[in-house]
């Protein structure tokens, strides 16, 4: 591989990573401040990109992104209403959501599971015009998408230092201690949920007019790849670290996600194989802490089974 | 000030495992009194708490406080006027953020979207200094580094932030080594003392139970069975007061986890 071919190669992992990236910081938020695994997630982005989509083309891309936006706060307030308000549990809050909100982006997209955006007007190809005659023309996705999620991090980041922030992570971590500081914790998971659920929107949003497509099927397996980047900027930056420093982790991690994908279609992978590797790395991530806690007391066991076997048998 | 009015709770009705934990129980606290609350594992103490606080509603009866219905307002509001804590030292602060943000959220100042000032801060590390841990040199290192004496004195002072109307104390000190449990009952009395508060303290140390406060009620199967104060508790010693518990309740006050007050 030519290192022109391998900068080309690290420049897409970044601009995807950096797209992916938001999902990652509404996970940020949502699993690991909330302590709530928002499976609506894949449902959510490709809302967020249906709804883009279909304002880019009718003409309005800049408008596009507060409306996909919105929607996901929607969608956020009724997974959140669902397992605060209404008794689902939280896991099944979500696939429920996820599983309706099928049918929704196929209704809001006129029944088409595409929608091609190749003349469609994005902030992407604006950008490009914009920056046409300088030197960063190849540039202008990554551009886009640094300041974007720059300050999506500075936002989320200040957010979390005002006290519904503090709230917020405090409902995470110990939901008896907000009930006691008189804050209801329905109300900032229901508030949390609705943030976190925009920037999932955003994300796909953004996905869709960085790809010049709309596929109702894009979101699938989102959650999965977003955890994965998540735990793989965990373990990059650990959760005792400055809030500032994990969210910047998040991101990371799904850049890193992209480039071991990208270098891995390089040696053949099948491209079909990218959700396969973002669940063994969920898995690994989720239960290498926990087995590797486990491995001394399994030793033993097998240990003392082999000693008491090795016994010899008049012993007694 | 705190009425509870022919309170009843039965958990898991109309199963085998139904328990009346709270029959039909009545008491009256006044302004300022300082209960501790005695009683064999079972009796339906930390049950009246939860019954005050509004982690459940009851069957029947009332709860009101000074004058105001409270049956059926939900907990986080209550919270309001209502302090807590509970043996557990983790139950009262979140770990995973530092003493500064436990005390952000338990000062509560500002609006929504409001941050930590610098006044917030400076008035934090003074309250922390109160507490004579050394806390307020560490507040932004997570809660969750700090030992259970020290968590469940910040608990105190998160509790105690906005002097409270009542404050419950549900054996605060019993998950403590017994020196830093002296400790952090010096400090409850000092800060109960200081801002007047209504107390309710259940305990399994008689001798604590007989020194701190100013009444005692003893509990047995949702009742209370045995409520003394003036005169009549000064006198008191641990003997009579397992004495009345065998009168009362018919039965030996058989709980190992009872202290005699052993551990003075």
């Amino acid at each position: 591989m030519t290192p022109d071919k391998l900068l080309a190669l690290g420049q897409t992992a970044l601009e995807l990573g950096l797209v992916n990236g938001l999902t990652v910081l509404a996970l940020f938020l949502s699993y690991s401040m909330l302590n709530v695994c928002d499976l609506s997630t894949d449902g959510c982005f490709t809302l967020g990109a249906a709804v883009g989509a279909l304002v880019a083309i009718a003409g309005y891309p800049f408008l596009s992104i507060p409306a996909a936006m919105l929607a996901g706060v929607a969608s956020g307030f009724v997974t959140a209403t669902l397992q605060m308000r209404m008794g689902v549990q939280s896991l099944l809050a979500g696939i429920v959501v996820n599983t309706g909100l099928y049918s929704l982006n196929m209704a809001l997209t006129g029944n088409k599971a595409t929608l091609p955006m190749n003349k469609t007007v994005t902030v992407f190809s604006m950008a490009k015009n914009l920056l046409k005659d300088t030197p960063f023309a190849g540039q202008y996705t990554l551009i886009v998408m640094l300041i974007v999620v720059a300050l999506v991090v500075v936002l989320l980041c200040a957010f979390l230092r005002t006290k519904l922030g503090l709230a917020i992570r405090a409902t995470g971590s110990n939901a008896d201690m907000v009930r006691s500081s008189s804050i209801n914790p329905a109300f900032t998971t229901t508030v949390g949920l609705c943030v976190s659920n925009a920037m999932t929107a955003l994300s796909g949003c953004l996905m869709a007019q960085q790809q010049k497509n709309y596929d109702v099927n894009m979101g699938s397996g989102m959650v999965t790849v977003a955890l994965a980047s998540l735990l793989i900027g965990g373990v990059i930056i650990s959760k005792h670290r400055a809030i500032p420093l994990r969210a910047v982790g998040a991101v990371i991690g799904a850049f890193l996600f992209r480039l071991v994908y990208a270098l891995a279609l390089r040696l053949n992978m099948p491209a079909f194989m990218l959700k396969a590797v973002s669940s063994v790395i969920v898995v690994l991530a989720i239960s290498g802490p926990y087995l590797r806690k486990q491995l001394p007391l399994m030793l033993k066991s097998v240990g003392m089974r082999r000693s008491s076997a090795s016994q010899p048998e008049g012993g007694r | 000030m705190l009425i509870l009015n022919e309170v009843s709770k039965t958990f898991n009705p109309g199963t085998v495992n139904a328990k009346l934990a709270l029959d039909n129980l009545s008491l009256h606290i006044h302004p300022g009194d300082f209960v501790s609350i005695i009683g064999a594992n079972g009796a339906g103490k930390s049950t009246l708490f939860n019954a005050i606080c509004g982690s459940f509603f009851p069957d029947q009866g009332k709860v009101i406080m000074d004058g105001k219905d409270i049956t059926w307002m939900p907990e986080h509001k209550r919270a309001r006027v209502i302090g807590r804590l509970f043996q557990d030292p983790m139950r009262g602060t979140a770990p995973d953020m530092s003493i500064e943000e436990n005390l952000a959220l338990a000062a509560g100042n500002g609006g929504w979207l409001s941050r930590v000032s610098s006044a917030d801060r400076r008035e934090f590390q003074d309250r922390l200094a109160l507490l004579e841990m050394g806390l307020e040199d560490r507040m932004y290192q997570p809660v969750g580094l700090l030992s259970g004496g020290q968590r469940q004195a910040l608990t105190l002072l998160m509790a105690t932030y906005h002097v409270p109307k009542v404050l419950l104390l549900d054996e605060h000190t019993a998950a403590l080594d017994p020196g830093t449990a002296k400790k952090v009952l010096a400090l409850t009395r000092s800060i109960v003392e200081e801002n007047h508060i209504t107390c309710l303290m259940i305990t399994h140390n008689m001798q604590s139970a007989l020194d701190l406060g100013n009444r005692t009620l003893m509990m047995d199967q949702g009742h209370v069975i045995y409520d003394v104060t003036g005169e009549e508790r000064k006198s008191l010693t641990i003997q009579d007061l397992t004495a009345k518990f065998r009168q009362a309740s018919g039965k030996a006050l058989d709980n190992d986890r009872m202290l005699l007050g052993i551990e003075k």
